[in-house]
């Protein structure tokens, strides 16, 4: 009985959903004459190389245009990170200590993680230092690096990493990107303006602040995407 | 093939996978008892609005929103670019999705932690 009603729901929420994407036709152009902007699509599209020489549009979009949004969805993500932290703290009893897995990994897997996670570092720390030149960018980056975290967790039954640092590297992270806000009101523009030149496009130096302010998010993630992973698998054995 | 059936064929799939999708992650939430696999519904039925949402900025032969110089190129040579605008909005997604995940699968382990079952038709406390 309970079942009928929601598959009832679910055919009712899905004919909806369909009837409604029908008459978007999939493929078709809606942004209108770039050159001409009619749409905020097409504004972006035409305005980004000149007044911002970035390559990378999202980018632009994301740090740029909507750098207030961004600086609130760090937030959200520092909230979540801080409150799984202090939803599942639990108080260490006597003789137990931190283990993240409870099972030693296989040799493979220590020897293949130790020799790999450097590179993934590496590959992370490039994804978010380019990210106003290709696809990728702060938070891409920072999930980047959390993952090589992650590998070292499963493989090595004792790694951790000092939850000290992680809370420092976050905060000198979002104290930067605050401080390149205020920035822009000290020198007479608006909060998060692009104040510094912005260099030719497609070179590493370009785009004014936006590529500061990624390189801050990504350390920003990957220390708050660690801080998670380190909280949410962290048992406590008696031994 | 004719081009205009073809074209019904991939609106239909491409639309019909990403509401599918919804569909599915939205069944798990409302029959699934155990709360990891509800958890598990949150994040199909947020994977399906995102494929929703590119779908609907998506232009046929455009090419991605970068003016890096083979992207320059295209653009020269007529092509035209993607609504950059769906993508960027999706990004923000991605990550609030994320920070919702971890806060949800920490109130389950929590619940764990208190009841040793993960299954709310085990929890008795729950009813009244």
């Amino acid at each position: 009985m309970k079942k009928a009603f929601i598959i009832l729901l679910l055919v009712v929420v899905g004919w909806v959903l369909a009837d409604t994407f029908s008459q978007i036709t999939f493929g078709e152009s809606r942004l209108g004459d770039v050159k001409q902007p009619e749409t905020v699509g097409a504004y972006y599209l035409n305005n980004t190389v000149e007044k911002l020489s970035v390559a990378n549009v999202i980018t632009a979009i994301v740090v740029n245009y909507r750098g207030f949004d961004t600086l609130g969805e760090v937030t959200v993500l520092f909230l979540a990170a801080s409150g799984l932290a202090s939803i599942l703290y639990r108080r260490k009893e006597k003789g137990e200590h931190d283990v993240m897995i409870l099972k030693n990994s296989s040799q493979l897997l220590q020897t293949g993680a130790k020799l790999i996670f450097p590179a993934i570092l590496v590959l992370g720390a490039y994804v978010f230092i380019h990210g106003h030149l290709t696809p990728g960018g702060g938070f891409q980056g920072g999930a980047i690096i959390a993952s090589g975290f992650l590998l070292m967790f499963m493989a090595y039954k004792d790694y951790h990493v000092s939850h000290n640092v992680l809370t420092w590297v976050e905060s000198v992270a979002g104290i930067v990107f605050v401080s390149v806000g205020i920035w822009g009101l000290i020198s007479g523009a608006t909060f998060l303006e692009n104040v510094l030149g912005t260099g030719t496009l497609n070179d590493l130096i370009s785009g004014g602040v936006i590529p500061l302010i990624y390189i801050a998010v990504g350390f920003k993630v990957a220390a708050e995407l660690t801080g998670v992973l380190e909280t949410l698998l962290n048992f406590k054995t008696e031994k | 093939m004719d081009p205009i059936i073809y074209n019904k064929i991939i609106t239909v799939g491409v639309y019909g996978s990403a509401i599918g999708l919804i569909l599915i992650g939205l069944y798990a939430v409302l029959v699934k008892k155990h709360l990891t696999k509800i958890v598990i519904g949150l994040s199909i039925i947020d994977s399906g609005v995102h494929l929703l949402f590119i779908a609907v900025g998506f232009i046929k032969g455009g090419t991605a929103p970068i003016f890096s110089p083979k992207g320059i190129e295209l653009v020269n040579g007529g092509a035209q670019m993607v609504d950059p605008v769906p993508q960027a909005l999706v990004l923000t997604a991605i990550v609030i999705g994320f920070g919702v995940t971890a806060v949800a699968l920490s109130l389950v382990i929590r619940l764990y932690r208190h009841h040793n079952t993960a299954r709310i038709d085990h929890i008795k406390s729950l009813k009244w």
